[in-house]
C-alpha cells in the first residue's frame, strides 16, 4: 500500500487478487492474457499458494469448483473462447454457492477471432454465461489502477453473497502500463474467518455436501429463488458508476472499460468547442447502474452509447432509461481500436441534428 | 450373539437408489470399509461424478461435492492441493471417466496428483439408459449402437488401466471386478492400497472396478456376473498395471 508502481495491467490484475488473499489459480495459455499465469507461476509459491497450469480451460475452471469449496480465495483467468469454455464450470459454481473469482481479458470474436482488445463478451458475462438462470457479479476496470484494485471487491462481494465474481476486461486493459497504487492493505487469508459451508477436516461435525443440483420436486425452484433474493440485494446495494461533467450535459456518453477511456478523450474535445457533453461509466455491469442511468435521463437530452461491440450494452441503457430520450450507438467490434476523434465526430453529428430539429431528443 | 459384520461407519443411513444386480452398492461399501479401517474418514472428502453414483454425496458418511460430468479429477486436484491434509478420492463410471473427463483422468495421473480413483467399468452408459460407452465390447448391443459395436464405426474398447500405465505419475493401478465374492474381497484389498498409496504421499492412484450393471445390459444379474466372467475378463485382464513398492522391492 502506498507505493507506486508500474505495472502491466495482466500483472496488476494477478498481483492485486494475490494482495486481495487468492492461494489457489488454475488456468491455460490463450492471448492475450498471458501474464496472469505467468505472474501467478511464482507470485502464488512465493505466498504459500498453489498454482497450477491445467490441461485444458475445462479443468482449470473445475479445479477452482474444488478449491473454492474448500473456502480458499481462488483465481482463473483467460480470454474469451478459452472463458466460453469454462462456463460450464462457472454454473455449477454459481449453482452449488461457492465465491469463484476470474478474470476475461477479452479478444475480438467471434471464433477464434483476433487478439485485440475487443468488448463483445458482454452478453456473456452479464446474462450469466453458462446454462440455468443464474448471474455474475461482473466488474469493468478502465485502468491498470483498477486491474489491481478490484479483485478485492469481487472477493468481498463473491462471499459475501456466495455468487462467482468476475473481472471483464479486455486485451488493451490487460497489455498496457500505468503506474498504479494499491489501495488496501495485503490480506492474509489465514485470518480470514472460514466459512460454515466449506469441506475439509469433518472430525467432530456433520457431513457437508457441496453440489448444484436437486431432483426433489419443487425444491430446485425453491433454492434458486433464495438465490434471487441475493440478487435482488446485489442489484439494489452493489451497482457502480462513475459521472463526469453531466450535471449540465445536454449529450451523455455511455461507456464501460476501454471505451471509456477513449470516451474521456472525446468529452475534453467536445468540452473545448463548447459542446454540453458528459460521460457516464457504469463499473459494474451486473448489476447494472440502472437507477444512475434513469436519473441521468431526467436531465439529458440524449445518450450516445459507445461499445467496442456490436451494440450490447446498449440493451441494458434502453431498458434502463424506458424510452424518455433517444439513444445512440457508437460502435466498433471485433477488436477493431475506437478513437477519441470518431467519437467527437459522432457527437458533433448528434449535437448537430439537434439544432436542424430532427428526432434526437424524442422527450 | 456375536456380530461378525455392520454397516461401515463411512456410509450414512440414507436408502440406496441403485437397481437389483448394480455393483454401485458393492463398490460403495468397499470403499466405506477401506476408509473406516484406515481411520480417515474424519478427513476423507469424495467427488461424486455424473452418473447413477451421482448420489453417492448422500451415501458416503464424509464432506462430499458433486461435480461436472468427467472432471473429477479436476475438482479433487483443487481439494487436494488446497487440504492436504484430507484424503480425496474420486468416484466414477466409464463414460465419466473414460469418455468426456479422460483428458482430466490423464492429466492428473500425469501431474501424479496425490488423489485415488475409483473406476468403476460396467461396459455401459447406466443413468442416460444403456447407450455405448468407451468400455464397450466390440459386438456389444447398447441403445446407440443397437446392432453391436462395430470397430469399423464406433471403434475400439479402452482399456483405461493399460493406457495409464504408461504414465510415470500413476503410482498404483490396479484392475479388479466384485462379479464373485473372492474378486470382491480382492478388490477390497486394492482399494486399501490405493488409498495406502496417498497416505503416504506417493501420488496418484487408481482402482478400475468391473462391475455389473444388468438393467441397462438388459439380461438378469445372473446373466450379468456371468457376462463379466466370459466377456469383459478376457478384454479387460484383472491385476496390478503399476505399483510404486513392487518396482522398488
Amino acid at each position: 500500500m502506498g507505493e507506486k508502481l508500474l505495472m502491466k495491467g495482466n500483472e496488476a490484475l494477478a498481483e492485486g487478487a494475490v494482495r486481495a488473499g487468492c492461494r489457489f489459480f488454475a488456468g491455460y495459455p490463450i492471448t492475450p492474457q498471458n501474464e496472469v499465469p505467468e505472474y501467478m507461476s511464482w507470485r502464488l509459491s512465493e505466498a504459500g499458494g498453489t498454482f497450477i497450469q491445467a490441461e485444458s480451460e475445462v479443468a482449470a475452471i473445475n479445479m477452482l469448483y474444488g478449491a473454492a469449496a474448500t473456502g480458499t480465495r481462488t483465481m482463473t483467468s483467460s480470454s474469451s473462447p478459452g472463458i466460453s469454455l469454462k462456463q460450464e464450470g462457472v454454473s455449477y459454481c454459481a449453482g452449488a454457492d461457492l465465491p469463484i473469482f476470474f478474470a476475461n481479458v477479452v479478444r475480438g470474436g467471434p471464433g477464434l477471432g483476433n487478439i485485440s482488445g475487443s468488448q463483445g463478451d458482454y452478453f456473456q458475462s452479464t446474462r450469466g454465461g453458462g446454462h440455468g438462470d443464474y448471474r455474475v457479479f461482473v466488474m469493468a476496470p478502465n485502468s491498470v489502477e483498477e486491474m489491481g484494485n478490484f479483485p478485492l471487491k469481487c472477493y468481498e462481494t463473491a462471499e459475501k453473497y456466495r455468487v462467482p465474481a468476475m473481472i471483464l476486461a479486455d486485451g488493451i486493459l490487460g497489455q498496457m502500463m500505468e503506474p498504479i497504487e494499491f489501495k488496501f492493505e495485503a490480506i492474509d487469508p489465514k485470518q480470514l474467518k472460514a466459512p460454515d459451508w466449506a469441506l475439509g477436516v469433518n472430525e467432530g461435525r456433520p457431513k457437508r455436501i457441496v453440489r448444484s443440483y436437486d431432483l426433489r420436486e419443487g425444491a430446485l425452484e425453491h433454492l434458486t429463488l433464495s438465490r434471487a433474493k441475493r440478487y435482488k440485494e446485489i442489484e439494489d446495494k452493489e451497482a457502480l458508476c462513475e459521472e463526469k461533467m453531466t450535471e449540465d450535459a445536454d449529450l451523455i456518453l455511455v461507456a464501460y472499460g476501454t471505451a471509456s477511456r477513449v470516451c474521456q478523450a472525446a468529452l475534453k474535445m467536445a468540452r473545448e468547442s463548447g459542446l454540453k457533453v458528459g460521460l457516464a461509466r457504469p463499473i459494474t455491469l451486473w448489476p447494472f447502474p440502472k437507477k444512475k442511468l434513469s436519473e441521468l435521463s431526467a436531465r439529458a437530452k440524449s445518450l450516445l452509447v459507445v461499445e467496442m461491440s456490436l451494440g450490447q450494452m446498449i440493451e441494458d441503457v434502453k431498458l434502463a432509461v424506458e424510452c424518455r430520450l433517444s439513444v445512440h450507438l457508437h460502435a466498433r467490434c471485433s477488436g477493431a481500436v475506437l478513437t477519441g476523434e470518431e467519437v467527437f465526430q459522432a457527437v458533433q453529428g448528434l449535437l448537430k441534428k439537434s439544432k436542424k430539429g430532427e428526432a434526437l431528443c424524442s422527450r | 450373539m456375536q456380530q461378525v459384520n455392520k454397516k461401515p461407519k463411512s456410509l450414512t443411513e440414507a436408502r440406496m437408489h441403485y437397481c437389483p444386480g448394480c455393483g454401485h452398492g458393492i463398490a460403495h461399501r468397499l470403499v466405506a470399509e477401506c476408509i473406516d479401517e484406515l481411520g480417515v474418514q474424519g478427513r476423507a472428502v469424495g467427488v461424486a461424478p455424473v452418473g447413477c453414483s451421482v448420489f453417492a454425496d448422500d451415501y458416503f458418511n464424509c464432506d462430499m461435492i458433486q461435480g461436472p460430468h468427467g472432471r473429477g479429477p479436476a475438482i479433487a486436484t483443487g481439494i487436494k492441493r488446497c487440504r492436504p491434509q484430507c484424503v480425496v478420492f474420486s468416484y466414477q463410471g466409464d463414460g465419466d471417466l473414460a469418455s468426456i473427463g479422460m483428458a482430466e483422468t490423464i492429466h492428473s495421473a500425469a501431474r501424479s496428483e496425490n488423489i485415488t480413483l475409483v473406476f468403476i467399468n460396467n461396459s455401459i452408459y447406466g443413468m442416460t439408459g444403456g447407450q455405448m460407452a468407451p468400455t464397450t465390447l466390440l459386438g456389444q448391443k447398447s441403445t446407440t449402437s443397437p446392432k453391436g459395436r462395430d470397430a469399423a464405426v464406433n471403434g475400439y474398447p479402452i482399456r483405461v488401466c493399460e493406457l495409464l500405465s504408461q504414465l510415470e505419475g500413476a503410482r498404483y493401478l490396479e484392475r479388479t471386478s466384485v462379479h464373485s465374492a473372492a474378486h470382491v474381497i480382492k478388490t477390497k484389498k486394492a482399494l486399501k492400497k490405493a488409498f495406502q498409496c496417498q497416505l503416504d504421499n506417493k501420488g496418484f492412484s487408481m482402482v478400475e472396478v468391473l462391475s455389473m450393471c444388468p438393467t441397462n445390459l438388459g439380461i438378469t444379474p445372473k446373466e450379468c456376473v456371468k457376462f463379466i466372467a466370459e466377456k469383459m475378463l478376457p478384454q479387460y485382464p484383472l491385476g496390478v498395471y503399476k505399483d510404486l513398492d513392487a518396482k522398488k522391492g
